[in-house]
């Protein structure tokens, strides 16, 4: 009795062990390929390797990733990858592009458990030129992103607006990582990234006090 | 003749959902679009029919007392095997089915099936109750997250039937999946008994 679940558990675990070796390379190809496809979509458009040019910058123990774009050797915008839990039901992953300026380019939701027919709505919503609904051609220095009832100038899904705060809170937190992040990174190595991050963290933690 | 049975029992007479209740978790929980639901059901289907498969082929082998903990093992491995492969080669459907996947293990049809048919079966006719019950799953399925789809948003697979506006947002939510399951059982009930 033992020995038949013995065989069989171990027979089971070889075969998942060999198809996990078999897959394990195409899936991190494909990953790689969605992520790649996505800072496409957003960023603006550029010449150089992003992801192996990605710095890491962690605010208030959420990490937020921030992608160079680079053309012809001068800086044009990045794509920044940044996430929240303050979403009506869990974490929202969002990739948005900014221009060198801030003005937000482009945005992708890559992951979210938003409720169907009300706050997933936030992947079309944001970027439909109707009333204050767009945040795309925005820049979040002259424009208060904040939902309307709350004083800012988006409106927020209809009957989401928990979802529309997290979404618009998520923007905020990418644009403000890519504004913090010193100038001179962007034109040397980005090997300094651990350097760079401690002072954001500080000043982070100064302005909220 | 005696083939084709096994394969509408699946379908009609033991469907799954309507008539035996099983799987109620996955059921209801991504039967949020007619899409969703078909993709569960697709999944569901693949998985019933390799686990009922492997299981009658092994069914002599395993001691009575250990065949729960075996059968669970083997359900596992073709979830995981299918997760895996689908992650590698069809990425694009895996994001949207993603989720769903892991929840197969879980869901009582598989082992329901393993207990009732395959363990006492050939491998034969435990593939066409595979697919007999998978079918009737898929299309119970289907068939739920079409209702909710169109009474919640006035759309079929995407393609509007009536405008958003006129749809009640409360069938897309969990509510609604218990009381579209409802009128559905009833509505199902109803014929087969004609």
């Amino acid at each position: 009795m033992v020995l038949v679940l013995t065989i069989i558990t171990a027979l089971v675990g070889a075969i998942l062990g060999s198809v996990y070796k078999l897959t394990e390379a195409p899936i991190s190809q494909a990953n790689a390929k969605a992520q790649e496809e996505a800072i496409r979509y957003v960023a603006p458009d550029f010449d150089n390797n992003p992801i192996a040019e990605s710095d890491t910058i962690t605010v208030e123990g959420q990490h937020i990733i921030i992608y160079p774009a680079l053309k012809d050797g001068k800086n044009v915008g990045a794509a920044v990858k940044a996430s929240t839990n303050n979403g009506f039901n869990g974490e929202i992953v969002v990739i948005a592009g900014f221009e060198v300026d801030g003005t937000i380019r482009q945005y992708r939701v890559l992951s979210h458990s938003e409720t169907p027919g009300l706050g997933a709505k936030m992947e079309q919503w944001f970027r439909t030129d109707k009333n204050n609904q767009s945040i795309l051609g925005r820049n979040p220095e002259t424009c208060n992103l904040t939902v309307s009832k709350d004083g800012g100038d988006i409106d927020a899904i209809t009957a989401s607006t928990i979802t529309s705060r997290a979404f618009l809170q998520v923007i905020s937190t990418a644009y403000q990582a890519y504004m913090k992040r010193p100038l001179d990174a962007l034109s040397s190595s980005t090997k300094k990234s651990s350097q760079t991050t401690q002072p954001t963290q500080q000043e982070e933690a100064n302005s909220h006090e | 003749m005696n083939k084709l049975k096994i394969i509408l029992n699946g379908i009609i007479t033991e469907n799954p959902t309507f008539v035996l209740l099983l799987g109620m978790c996955p059921t209801l929980g991504t039967t949020s679009s007619a899409l969703n639901g078909m993709s569960m059901g697709l999944a569901t289907m693949f998985v019933l029919m390799c686990s009922n498969v492997a299981i009658s082929l092994i069914k002599d082998f395993i001691p009575d007392k250990v065949r729960i903990p075996a059968f669970v093992v083997v359900i596992a491995a073709f979830v995981t095997v299918l997760q895996l492969c689908m992650q590698a080669y069809l990425p694009e459907l895996y994001k949207s089915l993603g989720l769903f996947i892991p929840l197969i293990v879980v869901n009582c049809i598989i082992l329901g099936r393993a207990e009732a048919f395959a363990a006492k079966n050939n491998p034969f006719d435990s593939l066409l109750d595979g697919i007999g019950i998978g079918l009737g799953f898929t299309l119970s399925l289907t068939l739920l997250g079409a209702t909710r789809e169109l009474l919640g948003t006035g759309r079929i697979f995407d393609i509007t039937i009536f405008p958003e506006s006129y749809g009640a947002l409360a069938f897309v939510l969990a509510p609604g999946a218990f009381i579209a399951l409802g009128l559905l059982i009833a509505l199902f009930n109803k014929l087969k008994t004609r």
